[in-house]
């Protein structure tokens, strides 16, 4: 459902703001939601004063210093620190992106604003709820899928065919782009949303997958497929430099290609 | 939602959206004037006085404008419904296009309308 205003218990109000670090001499503003679900208060924003000459330049690296000295209660996920896992999607200075490739440099304005990603249900501080998100990529049965006799050794593929899935197997599933969508913001109870359809697109491009009709058959419905608007968000937010809005209008090609 | 920054391409998907919504609301007064041209001149008379007003006025060339943002955009969004224009550079190019384009083709029908005496 369309809502404009943020649930009552969800309102943020105030927040803390946590010291200067001692001695330092160049400091970057952090504003960080905060969200704990045991203690029955709303979320608030707390600021934060980030050491910059004692961390490294990334987003991620200001939040690991800020849980490492100033308040351990800080709750977010990383792993990788690279780009690659898409642990630490967050929405940063406005716009979807990883806090571990996003340097504080870049964002400009004074203090980096950080939110978890929008319009998911939020565990704790900037860890969203993604179950809904995984429910939909495993809804497009992301595997291999064949009626034809397996081979002695691989399913083999040529250069070209294989050249048909770049810019389409890259994806880490971090949900930027599915969270960046408005018509997600509003449908994503039947909406599939920009990352789900990528991947959707990744096995109906598949030259060895022989169920394309059947995913076809499967996207052919108001929601699913035909929420997107062309917004471009997802393209704009994608941190792989992927473009699912592009996908996604292949992916509808596709649907009246077959009725030609 | 509120903390998302907005962004060109967002902007005008609703502003298209708007658009078209105005032009259902616009169209009846294209209805009204057709049908009181039809009832007689009084009832035409009535039309005239109205769009010819300053209030009339700005309605109208609110409309021109839904009328040509709406066509460009729609055009906008065929292009890329076949599967162009989605390079970063392309889709803002086309968006700021739309836009542009949209008001500068309003102003023109304006000062076209004007100077063969349509204003009168």
């Amino acid at each position: 459902m369309v809502e404009f205003a943020l649930p009552k218990n969800s309102k943020i109000t105030g927040g803390k703001t946590w010291p200067k670090p001692a001695g330092a001499t160049d400091v970057r503003e952090f504003r960080v939601y905060r969200w704990n679900p045991d203690d029955g208060k709303n979320p608030s924003v707390d600021t934060y004063y980030v050491d910059t000459n004692d961390c490294g330049p990334m987003v991620l690296d200001g939040l690991i210093w800020i849980k490492n000295h100033i308040d351990p209660s800080l709750t977010f996920r990383r792993s990788c620190r690279e780009g690659v896992c898409g642990s630490c999607a967050m929405n940063i200075d406005g716009q979807n992106t990883l806090a571990c490739t996003r340097s504080m440099h870049d964002v400009k304005d004074g203090a980096v604003k950080i939110n978890p990603l929008p319009h998911q249900p939020v565990v704790k501080d900037l860890v969203p709820d993604l179950t809904n998100f995984y429910a939909q990529y495993a809804s497009v049965e992301p595997w291999l899928k064949t009626t034809s006799p397996t081979p002695q050794k691989e399913w083999r593929q040529s250069h070209e065919d294989r050249e048909k899935l770049d810019g389409l197997y890259e994806c880490i599933l971090c949900a930027c782009c599915s969270t960046s969508c408005p018509s997600y913001w509003w449908n994503s109870d039947r909406y599939l949303g920009p990352a789900a359809l990528l991947q959707a697109n990744r096995w109906v491009s598949d030259s060895r997958d022989e169920a394309t009709g059947e995913r076809l058959d499967n996207l052919e419905d108001p929601f699913r497929l035909y929420r997107c608007h062309t917004i471009m968000n997802c393209a704009k937010a994608c941190p792989k430099g992927l473009n699912p809005a592009e996908a996604i209008a292949e992916l509808k090609l596709k649907m009246v290609e077959r009725q030609i | 939602m509120q903390v998302y920054r907005w962004t060109l391409t967002m902007a005008l998907s609703i502003v298209h959206r708007a658009t078209g919504i105005a032009l259902y609301v616009g169209t009846l007064l294209l209805v009204w004037w057709l049908v009181a041209a039809a009832s007689g001149p009084a009832a035409y008379a009535n039309v005239q006085a109205f769009t010819g007003s300053i209030i009339g006025r700005l309605i109208v060339f609110g409309y021109t404008w839904a009328l040509m943002h709406h066509m460009l955009s729609g055009i906008r969004h065929f292009v890329w419904d076949l599967g162009y224009g989605f390079k970063a550079n392309e889709r803002e190019a086309l968006t700021w296009g739309a836009l542009i384009g949209g008001i500068a083709l309003t102003v023109l029908i304006w000062i076209i309308a004007y100077a063969t005496g349509g204003g009168r």
